[in-house]
């Protein structure tokens, strides 16, 4: 044993000698194993889709020592995926992709004792609105039409989500309210389930990410009636947005990557740099908009304070849905 | 037509120099991954996906496929010469393959195997090539209810063979289904039966880890008790002539459970929410319901291996369907594909099969050539697999206790599974002490999972109308075919109930 940790820093410091010019590089923080890329969701959703992504423009553009992982933790709501995180004995190589239950489920299950202010801010890689989508053999072809057959239907329209407090469940139950809507809403694991089960119509309607289910609108089953961003989507022009509804309700899923709580600041400093020149590649810029995100990007201190923002407005709209 | 030259042109393109160095490649490369315990082509495909960046996107998708059939092919070994599952897909090969193995006939297990994956591998692909778009329909055709239908004809077929004890394999089922549950609730987002609040049990019981130590700890338990460390099994000799003999026997012996495994296993294997474990295991139910020796049945019975390789074969490449026609992966390995092919400038979605007619093609192309290429290597490499059969039991057993531990941990790389692990690995033991069958525990921590929240959606669907299940034109059918296979068992002890009354009267 000690003879190899005697060769290992000898090698060490031999190739700190030869590498002289980079030397300053070579001693920051850098990953010594595979890096625990944990989402906060099922496999083929939103979440998913942007981690594997991300694994594959780091991989491609061989940004890392160590591959990334992904490790799909979509348990209760993204609990799971906290806990795994909270509890991590290696905070420096375990990392979270986060959607909006980063906020909501620590605030629906307090007994998890999860505090997000002691996760460590990496990176926000931009956020993804959210459409209203029907299947093309419904006939229903606006948003008042969906009203009315919602309506008409008195309990018996079928809609499918993420389940009890996720974003697309926070939406429905709004819209429910302001319209006085009454639907059945059917929890599945992930977003590419409940667009799989729209597409065989086994469900009426769903408020999926656009990116979950472009590839269906492309081949013409899906037809959006109502965007819920602050304007309207480019790559959707002619859907009307809630707020030119008369509604002042907009709504967006985070796509953020968060590191385990206690996390070096070596390390952090190493991940936000690694995410920022992620974020910076074409391959992510054209994400974004073939994907339709939006960007927002902050520095560490801005998305501690977004976090902080983003808690308050979810206890209200979470209060005002009596949750 | 279009379709066969451009399948032509897939194959075509596998046969050129490179491409059939990849191939030689992705599937040795597969073979020892998908031996190892823990080790699965999941795994394979995404320690190697960096490496498909080195050469063309055309050659990177055929070492892709050839890791995918290899790894498929490799699962079994493990399976039959240290009755450990090399992956969880060939879990059920354990149940008939390592009693072959221990009977000194590792070499006919493992030619059965190696055949009957080849012949799941071909239907397979042939049932792609004609149907695919009509399978995908039939795919979105099944929703929550339909599912539930088929999870219950699952269990059906492991209760209502009749023959083992029946209140022992509801038990055994029930056991399967508790540890199942554990984790959180999908449907109100709850965490349940974490017990003496251990945060390990909030992710779930994995499937391999159960399986690994029922098999793999609980095996080696089972034979240290039987045999006192005196392992007798027949040395296994390896010739040319005697896999000649092998290749007929296993021709003859396991073509109806090839069959059935071929056609099962495609068929569950294309829908998103099941996938090639389940297929597997259903399979293995199946083969034991038709065949006319279902007492052989868990004590080495060639239909009983060929039937469950021949059905993850299948089922992995049925797999591939939901993800080239919805751009929904049906699988974990086809999760990692489809992050490979954002990479090479494919959208997946419903649009691929329509826009890039000439990747999908070439891919299933090359899928026909893999296999062709995984059968002919898994062959040549048997004689390597029985030579590690060759080892005396006290050096084997510490092989296989390192290799569970190593499979147990490689999955989800917690300490805590591997505790976990060794529990299950002595609680099989005693199980089995008390002649409990474990299959069905196994099956049930695999359908479990997949049947309680289908369940429950459609129920929610209903408002709690259990009707759905026979109302509905699929799952309609397939409700009824299950109860009755639930109820057969009954009904025959009634019957000879009856007889025996009439007898002495």
């Amino acid at each position: 044993m000690n003879l190899t940790k005697r060769t290992l820093l000898g090698i060490v410091g031999a190739s700190i000698f030869a590498t002289a010019p980079i030397q300053a590089f070579a001693q920051d923080w850098q990953p010594r194993k595979p890096i625990d890329f944990a989402i906060m969701a099922g496999a083929g959703g939103g979440a998913d889709q942007i981690a594997r992504f991300i694994q594959a423009i780091a991989e491609q553009e061989d940004l890392t020592t160590r591959p990334l992982v992904p490790n799909n933790k979509g348990g209760g709501s993204g609990a799971e995926a906290l806990i795994h995180l909270s509890t991590t004995n290696d905070p420096d190589h375990t990392i979270l992709v986060t959607l909006n239950s980063f906020f909501t489920t620590p605030l629906r299950q307090s007994d998890l004792g999860i505090d997000i202010q002691t996760f460590t801010p990496i990176a926000m890689m931009g956020v993804d609105p959210f459409v209203l989508w029907v299947h093309k053999d419904s006939g229903i072809t606006t948003f008042e039409q969906y009203i009315d057959t919602v309506k008409e239907m008195g309990g018996e329209y079928v809609m499918g989500g993420t389940g009890a407090g996720q974003e697309d469940s926070i939406v429905i139950a709004f819209m429910s309210g302001a319209y006085d809507l009454d639907v059945k809403y059917i929890p599945y694991d992930g977003g590419g389930a409940v667009a799989k089960d729209l597409a065989g119509q086994q469900i009426m309607a769903t408020v999926n990410n656009p990116a979950e289910a472009k590839g269906f609108y492309e081949a013409g089953d899906f037809v959006p009636l109502l965007a819920f961003s602050d304007e309207r989507i480019p790559a959707y022009p002619d859907v009307p947005t809630m707020k030119e509804m008369g509604q002042d309700f907009s709504y967006y899923n985070q796509r953020a990557v968060v590191g385990a709580p206690g996390m070096s600041d070596e390390a952090a400093a190493y991940y936000q740099e690694l995410f920022a020149t992620i974020y910076e590649t074409e391959a992510w810029q054209g994400y974004l908009e073939s994907e339709s995100l939006s960007p927002l990007w902050m520095n560490a201190d801005e998305q501690r304070d977004y976090w902080a923002l983003q808690v308050e407005n979810h206890k209200a709209l979470l209060a005002a849905l009596g949750e | 037509m279009e379709v066969l030259s451009l399948l032509g042109n897939g194959m075509l393109l596998s046969l050129q120099p490179l491409n059939i160095l990849m191939i030689l490649l992705g599937v040795t490369m597969g073979l020892f991954i998908g031996a190892m315990p823990g080790l699965g082509s999941v795994n394979g495909v995404a320690i190697l996906l960096p490496v498909t960046f080195l050469v063309p996107p055309g050659s990177a998708i055929i070492f892709l496929a050839a890791i995918y059939y290899g790894a498929m092919y490799g699962g079994a070994v493990s399976s039959i010469t240290l009755g450990i599952p090399g992956a969880s897909t060939a879990v059920a090969t354990t149940f008939d393959g390592r009693p072959l193995a221990l009977q000194g006939r590792a070499s006919l297990a493992l030619v059965t195997a190696a055949l009957a994956s080849f012949v799941g591998g071909t239907v397979a692909n042939i049932l792609f090539t004609l149907f695919a778009p009509l399978l995908a329909s039939v795919a979105l055709s099944f929703g929550p209810p339909e599912i539930f239908a088929l999870m219950l004809l699952a269990f059906a077929t492991f209760v209502g063979l009749g023959g083992d004890d029946i209140p022992k394999t509801i038990l055994s089922i029930c056991l399967g289904l508790v540890l199942g549950a554990v984790g959180f609730d999908q449907i109100s987002g709850a965490p349940r039966l974490v017990l003496f609040e251990y945060n390990g049990f909030l992710q779930g019981i994995g499937f391999l880890v159960l399986a690994i130590g029922v098999y793999g700890i609980g095996e080696m338990l089972w034979t240290i008790d039987q045999t006192r460390g005196e392992v007798t099994a027949t040395t296994p000799k390896m010739t040319l002539k005697g896999m000649a003999s092998d290749t007929k026997e296993a021709t003859k012996r396991g073509w109806k459970g090839s069959m059935i495994g071929s056609f099962l296993g495609f068929f569950v294997g294309i829908l998103p929410a099941a996938g090639a474990t389940p297929g597997s295991l259903m399979s293995y139910g199946v083969a034991k319901m038709v065949s006319r020796n279902p007492k052989e049945f868990g004590k080495g019975s060639i239909d009983g291996v060929a039937a469950p390789e021949a059905a993850n074969n299948s089922a992995s490449t049925g797999s591939m369907l939901p993800m080239l026609t919805l751009g929904i992966p049906g699988s974990p390995t086809t999760a990692i594909l489809l992050g490979g092919m954002v990479i090479w400038g494919l959208v997946p979605g419903p649009r691929l099969f329509v826009d890039e007619e000439e990747f999908v093609w070439g891919l299933i192309g090359s899928f026909y050539i893999s296999n062709v290429a995984a059968v002919l290597i898994n062959l040549a490499f048997i004689p390597v697999f029985i030579w590690m059969l060759r080892m005396p039991f006290t050096i084997l057993a510490p092989v296989i206790f390192v290799l569970s531990i190593v499979g147990g941990y490689a999955a989800m790389r917690d300490i805590f599974d591997l505790w976990l692990m060794i529990g299950f690995g002595f609680g099989a033991f005693f199980l089995r002490k008390f002649d409990y069958p474990l299959a069905p525990a196994v099956l049930a921590i695999v359908l479990g999972p997949i049947a309680e929240p289908t369940l429950r959606q459609s129920l929610l669907l209903s408002s709690g109308d259990p009707s759905i299940f026979f109302t509905r034109p699929i799952a309609g059918p397939i409700t009824i075919a299950a109860l009755i296979l639930i109820f057969l068992p009954a009904f025959n002890l009634i019957r000879r109930k009856l007889g025996n009354k009439k007898k002495p009267a």
